[in-house]
């Protein structure tokens, strides 16, 4: 097989390695190589990778710099998540320091500013009297524009500012223009790893397959599986999982003896349902994997109660009144308290009571904030027994708060006139609703 | 003799090539400093003069160089330097003194780097010892004792001038221009800056003791005179160690220059932007695709780069969304098309989505409600869409009020180049009511 990645720099067994560990990405893998150039030759000194998750973008990278022996450090900005864990994770990983017990855990040396960091990096450069570059990689560099302002600027220009031969490359998922900072800075370059087409990812999920069964079957089950999630998910490491989860399912049907490897309408008919189940519980992590795969060596129904089927919570009665009246008030308009709550409300007209544009817009839009005062009274009216304003009373409309069961809307009063939203959803106030046995869908605009 | 002498300058292609393009990557990637800077002799004239008044006749100056990025300040600025070390007397006699806004964040930083790089008393190894007081008083002290006749000038050159600006009392630009106002140790204050406002930032005694001199680097040339650059970038210079190859090169690259597409691509690229960097950008991803068995740089090259420099990162970014996400952001198209911008939540955007599966007798894409909501959190991870309310806001994810980022035309590209875009959702798209 000839090598379709060359470069002169770089010995040919070391770039047959990187070819064969990564699927798919050759032109992104040449042209990364051809950007960095011979390892002693000066290469850009900023480079920008985007593209979506699972792309390969930190794979990539890291193949190729491992694989051709470049000095480089790799680090998480979300990991470092201060300027100082930055700069003394790439000293540590540029003169190979590690923490352990026998350094008490710590760095190399200490570097709080960008300054300090660059000086170091010049002694260091100076001590290992290196030639060729050096790269650094950082890795959900979307995490340091919250960081300190002069940090992203001086990154990009970090080539010029020790002035040796030092590339760093940025790895994100998200664009280029969303990183520029007001004043301008040095200007990367900019590379886009693009998605995986359908037979890419085909190509890579057939990759690992069991070694027990032939790579033909799998090829298939990885075709139904992605004719099933496809179009929702593109995600190259949520799709392995999936497949990995559902496979023994697939193959149940071969090992029972009901079906040969070749009747693939059979192990699709098998399968099919249970994928479209595995969309609604395993890839919503509704229920954990390990709780699927149990469900499948029990061979049981799929019936397990999902997370959000928890949803029921044990409220005080009280409590359970003062989130439906929130909700009541949060949904409701205003000017409609008169004649749900007042017994001798007069006549209203009911054409003009009810605006035919404003019919249901109440749900789409969102809880509205109200007041203390209408909160309480429209609970006074719905609770039958009479309740005093007790103590008790207002603490649990703070507590409710607490429980982020009710939100409260800015923040400038605590004590006079402060107002709530609520923040709940309309099946959870159903459910709270029928256990108090308060027809709710009597007392909502939007249901008239 | 003579013969030997041209076997050893006759390298082979492998190493020609790789010789160039070393002195072609350190040109454009490390910014090395051209033998002479280009079409800005007037600015050049005059600071140099400026410089060899304080190096020489030991006056005191402030100056500040103003252009926007990548319109070679710094390096006219070397280029100055370097021309004024070229004097005996002044190289053995001037002090540097280099300064970075980006790397000094405030004056504690910036007196300490002060202090080391100009090797004074209570320096040890590379590291400096005391308060920002005694640092202070140390430095004034040392700088006050001086006079104009017997000791070393110093040159203060300050990058990123306007981060300075944002100090605390601005302390270190008040002290330097202060120094430079007093007939004490005669220093030069150089300011690099790309803000045109950059006055406006200064206090006013601090203003009042600046010189007010500035030099303006206003990329003014033309498309003759880019095309000019252009060549003499890419030229190897004449004591290339292999002649032939050389002089092949550049007639290649004077070839290249004439051709009409390269051309274009150069118009269109200066219509967009007149500074070095982004022609430094293009030339080098053209360069980097010179190889043994490519050994010159072609047209469709410089297309290429090209194409990469100027690609759309937000339709590349639409082009890996899966289908439902596209179907999400049509419906935000048609709610911000209905509503004329206003910002919409969750909720509406489902409904209008629901909307668009009733119609289709086939349901396709119908897909459960919390499946939704993770393509729309998806969006909102890539920053495609925008909250308007900060963290702060508690609000249900359902109802959090949201912008789309993305303009029209966008979107419709964006169907366009899908691949296998279902005709439905194509069609639902381009109708007007949603």
């Amino acid at each position: 097989m000839p090598a379709l990645i060359q470069h002169p720099g770089y010995s040919e067994s070391e770039l047959r390695r990187v070819e064969e560990k990564l699927v798919c990405r050759d032109s992104q893998v040449s042209m990364l190589l051809s950007i960095f150039g011979e390892p002693q030759q000066y290469s850009y000194p900023s480079v920008f990778i985007y593209g979506h998750a699972a792309t390969g973008k930190t794979f990539v990278t890291q193949t190729l710099l491992r694989e051709l022996q470049l000095p480089h450090a790799l680090l998480n900005c979300v990991e470092c998540f201060t300027s100082r864990l930055l700069f003394e994770h790439i000293l540590n990983q540029l003169c190979a320091h590690s923490p352990s017990p026998d350094n008490e855990f710590s760095s190399h040396t200490r570097c709080d500013s960008f300054n300090d960091f660059i000086r170091l990096y010049r002694q260091l450069a100076d001590l290992q009297q290196q030639k060729s570059t050096t790269y650094i990689v950082l890795d959900r560099a979307e995490a340091l524009r919250d960081m300190d302002a002069n940090l992203l600027s001086g990154f990009l220009r970090l080539q010029e500012l020790v002035g040796g031969n030092v590339t760093v490359i940025f790895l994100s998922e998200i664009v280029w223009e969303k990183f520029r900072p007001n004043t301008g800075c040095f200007e990367p370059l900019i590379i886009c790893f693009p998605d995986y087409s359908k037979a890419e990812l085909q190509q890579i999920l057939s990759l690992d397959h069991h070694p027990e069964y032939s790579a033909d079957l799998y090829a298939s089950y990885i075709n139904i599986l992605l004719g099933v999630f496809y179009s929702v998910c593109r995600d190259l490491k949520e799709l392995r999982h999936l497949a990995a989860l559902n496979f023994t399912k697939f193959c149940e049907p071969l090992l029972k003896g009901e079906a040969k490897e070749s009747d693939t309408h059979r192990l699709w008919r098998n399968i099919e349902p249970h994928l479209k189940k595995a969309m609604q519980t395993v890839y919503l992590r509704e229920i954990s994997s390990s709780q699927w795969e149990e469900m499948q060596q029990k061979e049981g129904e799929l019936h397990l109660k999902g997370l959000s089927a928890h949803a029921h919570v044990e409220l005080p009665y009280y409590s359970k009144f003062l989130l439906i009246a929130a909700y009541l008030a949060s949904f409701n308009p205003a000017r409609a308290d008169k004649r749900f709550f007042l017994k001798h409300h007069g006549k209203i007209k009911k054409t003009n009571f009810l605006k035919k544009h404003e019919k249901t817009s109440n749900h789409l839009l969102g809880p509205k904030p109200f007041p203390l005062d209408r909160l309480l009274a429209i609970f006074y009216s719905i609770v039958d027994s009479r309740v005093a304003p007790t103590a008790n009373i207002f603490s649990q409309i703070s507590s409710l708060v607490v429980l982020q069961l009710l939100a409260l809307v800015g923040h400038d009063d605590q004590l006079n006139s402060p107002k709530y939203k609520c923040a709940v959803s309309f099946d959870f106030i159903r459910a709270i609703a029928r256990t108090v046995n308060f027809e709710i869908v009597k007392y909502l605009y939007d249901f008239l | 003799m003579s013969k030997r002498k041209s076997e050893e300058n006759c390298l082979t292609h492998g190493e020609c090539i790789s010789q160039a393009q070393r002195m072609l990557r350190e040109r454009f990637c490390h910014q090395k400093i051209p033998g002479k800077p280009f079409g800005v002799e007037s600015q050049h004239k005059h600071l140099l003069e400026l410089l060899k008044r304080t190096a020489v006749h030991g006056e005191s100056n402030s100056v500040l160089i103003v252009g926007p990025r990548g319109a070679g300040k710094t390096m006219l600025l070397n280029c100055v330097l370097n021309e004024l070390l070229e004097v005996k007397h002044v190289q053995e006699n001037v002090l540097q003194v280099q300064l970075n806004g980006l790397l000094q964040t405030d004056d504690r930083i910036a007196l300490k780097e002060i202090t080391r790089q100009l090797h004074l008393e209570n320096v040890v190894g590379d590291k400096v010892f005391g308060s920002f007081a005694e640092n202070l008083a140390f430095l004034l002290e040392a700088l006050k004792k001086g006079d104009r006749s017997s000791s070393r000038p110093v040159v203060f050159i300050l990058d990123e001038f306007d981060l300075f600006a944002h100090h605390k009392n601005q302390t270190l630009l008040y002290n330097l221009f202060d120094v430079s106002q007093s007939a004490q140790t005669p220093v030069a204050v150089i300011g690099l800056t790309c803000r045109l406002d950059v006055l406006e930032l200064l206090e006013k005694r601090v203003k009042s003791r600046f010189s007010h001199r500035q030099i303006h680097l206003l990329s003014s040339f033309r498309f003759k005179q880019y095309l000019e650059i252009f060549k003499m970038q890419l030229s190897l210079p004449e004591d290339f160690t292999d002649r032939r190859f050389a002089e092949e090169w550049n007639q290649n690259i004077k070839s290249l220059c004439e051709d009409r597409s390269v051309e274009d691509v150069l118009q269109k690229h200066f219509c967009s932007s007149k500074d070095f960097r982004s022609l430094h950008m293009l030339l080098m991803l053209a360069l980097s695709r010179v190889t043994v068995s490519h050994p010159a740089i072609k047209p469709t090259d410089l297309l290429e780069a090209s194409r990469l420099c100027t690609m759309d990162s937000k339709a590349n970014i639409l082009h890996g969304l899966s289908v439902l996400e596209l179907c999400l952001i049509i419906a935000m198209k048609h709610l911000s098309d209905i509503y004329d911008g206003e910002p919409f939540n969750f909720q509406m955007v489902h409904n209008e989505f629901q909307k668009f599966i009733q119609r289709k007798s086939h349901s396709v894409h119908n897909f459960e409600k919390p499946v939704v909501i993770k393509a729309f959190e998806h969006l909102h991870q890539l920053e495609l869409i925008k909250p308007m309310e900060g963290p702060s806001v508690r609000t249900q994810k359902e109802y959090q009020l949201v912008k789309l980022l993305l303009d029209n035309s966008q979107i419709m590209d964006a169907l366009q180049k899908y691949p296998q875009c279902p005709t439905d959702v194509k069609q639902w798209a381009t109708s007007a009511f949603g």
